[in-house]
């Protein structure tokens, strides 16, 4: 089917919200082409679980295509217009399967050379939907922090290497009551600025505060049934007879918070969903913590946009070598903090890369700490670039060099 | 960013001037050097040993300042000895087996890369067989992971089978032998791949089995699983078996594919370095194993090359080194090291080729015609 049939009632399926959405912009969504629509449709099915930045997002770039004339509009879609679709794909029931038909599509482009130009076509796209988008008031600067190293009494790798250039390196920090100095931080801006999905803490272990009001709370620990439910699941699929990757990926994409024992309503379904595409979308985030953490964080600051995020990474279990596997013992999982703390050194930078492509990003701050001992990494507005600073400080004076 | 070619010409540019302050080594020789030394013919005691320095490695982890330190034996030892290529383009799809298979074929495959099929155009090896009338045992494959059990032999109707490699998969035959002894533990090491952790696919290819393993490489069973419980990894098994070949039945052409650097699918950047620091002490190993050897010493080319890169740092579709799915440059960008008799050493070449011209290439040096191929021979290396 071609999206110029399209009526109301392809929609019948798509929750109550997003069955609205799809019915008030039908005219619109005629006119685009089929190398786009389903894209935009695979975005709009889940949009009774989105976050309210998300909404925002896909809200925007619905009004900037209808605000389109059909020239502009032609003109917009060009480039995916011009590609080659096979007639599989217009088979394929993308209304109700955006997902699946997405899946399928950028198999057919890799294998027919055009992934290239789609994806020159895609950047090309969002930045004039962002361009256009109406600018919004942050309530305040965002605030990201990366506690890095739980566990690692000492340590030789060269921290921060990455992110010095974009900040000070301080060397002097005082790490008694630092992790509880950065808790209460991010609960009293949570309680100062309340904001649906605006303040999240994520933790490689168990959460390390009481449930808080405004605050979004995500950890390795509390989701272990749910990640031993779906590692249990893919493996039944991915066995011979099973059905394959082709068949772990459908029911990946189609798999509910309730089928792996997550419940819940409004906000909690939101969280819930979040979650569950955390483990199922994300590689290794059901293995390794610190991949759960970083991972985690990404999706947060790329869908949620919060203004505070904590992201507390903690000991990855071990890889086992080929000759352990081999000594066909079955050993508990042993933990590995030297290997976990390159590993979140890595992490805490990709979470700065990723909050600084959000908006406010000029005066967004950042802080990497190494946890209980006196290295920490902190951008600012507020402070110069590749510049290293041995002041003794506690946890507070340096939060406080942020602003 | 930039397109394509200008961000590939970025990172060339950078591996050379690197390359230079690290090793010496001069772009210009590449015009003004000697000649390579040759024989009136090439004799045809001349072997050829690819090795794909597999699961995708990018620049900041090898070529870059902060990545020189997990190259030391590409830098130090190999460079100086090898003409190398700092542009080599991959313009096709950049899953593991499909890149691996179109490396083989010299054409970009397109193909399920989580499938179980053949490559659809002719491989090297069978080039290499037909025209050169060379018997099945002198073409080898050794790949770490089940998917690439079919890459021996393409599905072409004028070659086929009748002309293809044989192909070992060491983790699936130690995956047998401790099955046959009764011993548990040896599923995870059949993880397959990484992108797909839980992934075993049902084998029918022309991978050799376990009987066989243990009599062309007169390896008993025993042996086998008892120097695989010394080793650290998939790729460790997998040059020790490559090395048993090169003792026992001496193969003219052998492929060698590692595969540990796809730990990076995992996300822990940990394992990534290590897996790169092993692949690199793994491509030592092999080229002493070479010059050791008296089939290979002084008539053996080598040639070593990733499949293709990871994604950027900077792309936002992507999660860094974690995945190669953008398709961004810096994943399609990637680097070749040629060396052996009558390559230039420490040489730079900086222009633009493309993954697809390493089988025209070999089959320059070696006399075959690789008809369906898409590149072109480098001749900076004949």
């Amino acid at each position: 089917m071609q999206p110029d049939q399209l009526n109301a009632d392809q929609f019948s399926g798509y929750p109550p919200q997003a069955r609205q959405v799809a019915v008030h912009r039908l005219e619109l969504f005629r006119q685009l082409p089929l190398a786009f629509l389903p894209l935009l449709l695979r975005e709009l099915i889940a949009y009774d679980w989105k976050f309210p930045a998300e909404r925002s997002d896909l809200d925007n770039q619905l009004a900037y295509l209808s605000a389109r004339s059909s020239e502009q509009l032609a003109d917009a879609m060009a480039p995916f217009t011009k590609l080659r679709l096979s007639a599989e794909l217009v088979e394929v029931n993308w209304v109700s399967e955006p997902a699946q038909f997405s899946e399928r599509l950028t198999a057919h482009l890799w294998a027919t050379h055009q992934i290239d130009a789609f994806r020159t076509a895609a950047i090309d796209y969002v930045h004039k939907v962002n361009a256009a988008a109406p600018s919004m008031p942050l309530p305040l600067p965002r605030l990201t922090i990366a506690v890095i190293g739980a566990g690692v009494e000492r340590n030789s790798y060269p921290l921060f290497r990455r992110l010095r250039p974009q900040g000070v390196y301080f060397n002097g920090i005082d790490p008694q009551n630092g992790w509880h100095v950065l808790l209460e931080t991010i609960v009293a801006r949570a309680a100062m600025h309340p904001v649906p999905f605006g303040h999240w803490y994520i933790d490689g272990g168990a959460v390390a505060t009481p449930a808080s009001p405004g605050l979004a709370c995500v950890s390795y620990d509390a989701l272990q049934g749910v990640r031993n439910a779906l590692v249990n699941k893919m493996r039944s699929v991915m066995q011979p007879g099973g059905g394959g990757p082709e068949v772990l990926r459908t029911m990946l994409a189609q798999m509910r918070p309730e089928d792996v024992g997550l419940t819940g309503a409004g906000e909690a379904a939101v969280l819930s969903r979040f979650q569950v595409s955390i483990l199922t979308e994300g590689s290794g985030t059901q293995l390794f913590s610190t991949t759960f953490v970083q991972w985690s964080a990404r999706e947060a600051l790329r869908r949620a946009q919060p203004v505070t995020l904590l992201a507390r990474f903690t000991p990855r279990q071990r890889e086992q070598s080929m000759k352990d596997l081999l000594a066909g013992i079955e050993q508990a999982p042993v933990p590995d903090p030297a290997g976990s703390l390159i590993d979140a050194d890595m992490g805490a930078y990709y979470t700065w890369l990723n909050q600084q492509r959000l908006s406010g990003a000029q005066q967004s701050s950042f802080l990497a700490w190494f946890e209980n001992h006196n290295e920490a990494l902190a951008i600012s507005p507020a402070l110069p670039r590749g510049k290293t600073d041995e002041s003794a400080l506690d946890m507070r004076q340096l939060l406080r060099r942020l602003t | 960013m930039g397109t394509l070619r200008q961000v590939a010409q970025r990172v060339a540019l950078s591996r050379r001037e690197f390359l230079r302050a690290a090793t010496g080594a001069g772009a210009g020789a590449a015009l003004f050097g000697l000649a390579p030394l040759r024989g009136a013919d090439l004799p045809y005691g001349r072997k050829t040993v690819v090795v794909t320095f597999g699961g995708g490695a990018r620049d900041e982890e090898t070529f870059m300042p902060d990545g020189q330190e997990n190259i030391p034996t590409l830098l130090k030892r190999l460079i100086p000895q090898a003409t190398v290529f700092t542009q080599v383009v991959n313009r096709g799809i950049l899953g593991h087996y499909v890149a691996t298979a179109s490396l083989a074929t010299g054409v970009y495959e397109t193909f399920n890369n989580f499938a179980a099929v053949a490559p659809e155009n002719p491989t090297v090896f069978e080039y290499f067989r037909r025209d050169l009338k060379r018997p099945a045992s002198d073409a080898w494959v050794v790949a770490p992971s089940n998917g690439f059990n079919r890459i021996g032999e393409s599905g072409h109707r004028a070659y086929g089978p009748s002309f293809g490699a044989g192909v070992i998969l060491p983790k699936r035959l130690l995956g047998t032998a401790l099955s046959a002894t009764g011993e548990a533990q040896y599923e995870h090491l059949l993880r397959d791949n990484y992108e797909t952790p839980l992934y075993t696919p049902q084998l029918s290819g022309s991978e050799i089995e376990l009987h066989q393993m243990a009599e062309l490489l007169k390896l008993s069973v025993e042996a086998f699983t008892a120097h695989a419980r010394s080793l650290a990894s998939p790729d460790e098994l997998s040059v020790y078996i490559a090395r048993q070949l090169m003792r026992q039945l001496a193969p003219s052409l052998l492929w060698v594919t590692l595969h540990d650097i796809d730990i990076a699918h995992s996300g822990t950047y940990s394992l990534y370095i290590d897996a790169i620091q092993r692949t690199d002490r793994l491509c030592g190993e092999l080229w002493s194993a070479i010059q050791t050897h008296p089939e290979y010493a002084g008539k053996t080319t080598l040639f070593i090359l990733p499949d293709f890169g990871r994604d950027s740092d900077t792309d936002p579709g992507g999660n860094g080194f974690q995945h190669h799915r953008t398709g961004d440059p810096l994943s399609r960008t990637t680097w070749m090291i040629v060396m052996g008799p009558g390559v230039r050493e420490n040489v730079v070449v900086d222009r633009a080729v493309e993954s697809t011209d390493l089988v025209p290439t070999i089959g320059s040096m070696l006399g075959f015609s690789p008809r369906l191929a898409q590149g072109r021979p480098l001749s900076e290396v004949l």
